[in-house]
């Protein structure tokens, strides 16, 4: 039995190393083939399960910044989700704004909340820090329950406008919306790429190994902190403003402490600092419960146990896996060694 | 008035008090912050209901939920934290660990008992009140803070008296010398689960009679106001947690009281952050020295 299962652990590896070899024609063909499957004529409630999945794996992707990244655990995700949503919702369906037009102002708001979360982290270390998050996110609900004449209390907004691009709505039967989130998850990843392969990045991931020793090299890891959120919650915000606009319709109960433990969940069981992981935990965790529709308490008891058996088993995620290939690192200037 | 909320907020914050006992005493031996405290509190109140409908009687449906909580709480350790301290993880991974026990906990409730609200018997009320002059103390305000207190008293004394509380106290300053004295660590560390677990129930079904409710999700409002009563206070001091439980039940009544009844559940939050952000270590927490 345990021979079985190295031999499975040892395929499994081999895979993901075949993957890492060939990813310069593995990557544009997933893009394509996901590109090409709203065309294949699927019910609008499928196109609506595919928006789910690329929602939350851009938001998992925001989320593995600090959770996988930075080894910060925010327990309160949704808060900036939740901000993104009213931000653009109120933009939108009150004042008249063009839904683009409305993701700056979504983005600074975001991270406005993002500073307010991130200031006390300087302080603050491990779980403390998460159940901070938690108590925000939980604030800011409130806020939105009882805030009657900017956020229409429990009532919520109703009839939120879907994105429109130079005249062109963008709705899940013309699969433009579907288009437009793929676009986002794709910049998305492509900007969290960049980050994590700079300077910027590597001070992170120094942060996350041991912060002593990162704040002794010189790295200022306060303002890292700070900066980690603020990206964080700027981005979320904006996932946070294509949901209200896929869903139409939001209320304060849309943004519980459940949201933020899903998103927890999508970057734990793809793999926390990993580009790849955020999208195989959402395809996991959106589908599992669909396939299982009809008890709805037991999709929480899953994303549960998913967290549990992911910790004790393999607490690096399912992709989780370091590539074998030696580190590259970044070229050393010219004139290096004329000195 | 003020007089009537203080005495309101005392009854209430001795039974976040007893509830924030668990949260302190996990902290104080494993350093680590026990998110499924919340569900296994609402799991005693959930349980008292059903052993009711075994015919159990209420006092001996107390009596049996306090044991199946701290055995719940117990198994918490042994079958999702125990397996993750042999490996050494981080304390990242513990901390998601007990979050998705709670998950697990929570929503196996719900699928089994149903997320309706039910109504939970006011069984320490003997229909006497107090008054005086402009309020009125009931008695089962009473009860509930003589009660509290007499198992905080309780608690107290295991820590400070018995060969288990020295041993506990030991642990918590070095297991490993704590082990090498013969101390054995997992089976104290399954006491102290123990021990805040059946604290949890015995807050469950206080405050499950006070408001006479019960159901799967009641763990999510406590579990927070205690969690913020132990942070208060100071995690790991057991006189902190009482403090601070009291702290948070009197200012919320002070708030249900002049601001309304919507912000009540917000006070909790906005007090742990300010504590976290001034004094992280609490009004009575020894303050940590991060050793390189």
């Amino acid at each position: 039995m345990k021979e079985k299962t190295m031999n499975l652990s040892n395929a499994f590896k081999s895979f993901l190393a075949f993957c890492d070899r060939w990813k310069a024609v593995i990557i544009p063909l997933l893009i394509a083939v996901a590109a090409i499957l709203p065309q294949l004529g699927f019910s609008t409630y499928i196109i609506r399960l595919m928006c789910n999945i690329l929602i939350y794996t851009s938001v998992g992707m925001a989320l593995n910044l600090l959770v996988g990244y930075t080894g910060l655990v925010s327990l309160g995700n949704v808060a900036f989700f939740c901000i993104g949503a009213y931000t653009s919702a109120i933009l939108t369906a009150n004042c008249g704004w063009n839904f683009f037009a409305t993701l700056p102002i979504v983005a600074l708001t975001a991270s406005l909340g993002g500073v307010m979360v991130g200031l006390p982290t300087l302080r603050l270390s491990g779980p403390f820090l998460s159940i901070t998050a938690l108590g925000f996110a939980e604030v800011i609900r409130l806020i939105a329950m009882n805030f009657m004449s900017l956020t229409n209390g429990p009532l919520g907004i109703r009839s939120i406008p879907r994105p429109n691009l130079f005249g062109l709505e963008l709705n899940l039967f013309n699969k433009g919306f579907y288009y437009a989130l793929l676009v986002l998850v794709l910049l998305i990843t492509l900007f969290i790429y960049l980050l994590t392969n700079s300077k910027y990045g590597r001070a992170l991931r120094a942060i996350k190994n041991d912060e002593i020793a990162a704040g002794l090299m010189g790295i200022r890891t306060g303002s890292y902190k700070v900066m980690a959120f603020v990206i964080c919650s700027a981005l979320s915000g904006i996932v946070g403003a294509f949901y209200a606009s896929m869903i139409q319709y939001i209320e304060p109960n849309s943004f519980t402490q459940d949201n933020s433990i899903l998103t927890l969940s999508v970057v734990v069981v793809g793999g926390m600092g990993t580009l790849r992981g955020p999208y195989l935990g959402a395809i996991i965790l959106v589908l599992l419960p669909e396939l299982l529709r009809g008890a709805e308490g037991l999709r929480f008891v899953i994303y549960g146990l998913a967290l549990v058996l992911m910790m004790r088993f393999r607490p690096q995620g399912i992709l989780g896996w370091k590539s074998p290939l030696p580190y590259k690192l970044p070229s050393p200037p010219r004139d290096a060694g004329k000195r | 008035m003020l007089l009537q909320y203080i005495a309101n907020g005392i009854a209430i914050g001795m039974a976040y008090a007893i509830v924030a006992l668990g949260y302190s005493i996990v902290f104080g031996i494993l350093r680590l912050l026990n998110f499924s405290h919340a569900a296994v509190y609402a799991f005693s109140a959930n349980m008292i209901l059903v052993f009711m409908g075994w015919h159990f009687g209420i006092w001996g449906a107390v009596a049996v939920s306090i044991v199946a909580t701290g055995l719940l709480a117990v198994c918490v350790n042994q079958f999702a934290l125990k397996p993750l301290r042999k490996k050494n993880s981080d304390k990242v991974a513990n901390l998601i660990t007990t979050v998705g026990a709670s998950y697990i906990i929570q929503n196996l409730m719900v699928m089994y008992l149903g997320s309706e609200r039910k109504t939970f018997p006011f069984f320490y009320d003997f229909g006497v009140s107090i008054d005086i002059g402009f309020y009125t103390i009931t008695s089962a305000q009473i009860s509930m803070f003589v009660i509290a207190g007499l198992l905080l008293v309780f608690l107290t004394l295991i820590i400070r008296k018995t060969k288990v509380g020295l041993a506990m106290r030991g642990i918590e300053q070095n297991p490993l010398a704590a082990n090498l004295m013969g101390i054995n660590v997992e089976w104290i560390i399954a006491i102290a689960f123990f021990m805040g677990g059946a604290s949890a129930a015995v807050g469950g079904a206080l405050i499950g009679g006070y408001y006479q409710l019960a159901y799967p999700s009641m763990g999510v409002m406590v579990g927070n106001k205690a969690f913020a009563s132990a942070v208060l206070g100071g995690l790991g001091v057991l006189h902190g947690a009482a403090i601070g439980g009291l702290i948070v039940g009197v200012l919320e009544c002070l708030i249900i009281g002049y601001l309304g009844a919507s912000y009540r559940d917000g006070i909790a939050f906005v007090l742990l952050i300010i504590t976290l952000i001034i004094k992280p270590a609490g009004l009575f927490g020894k303050k940590n020295i991060t050793k390189v």
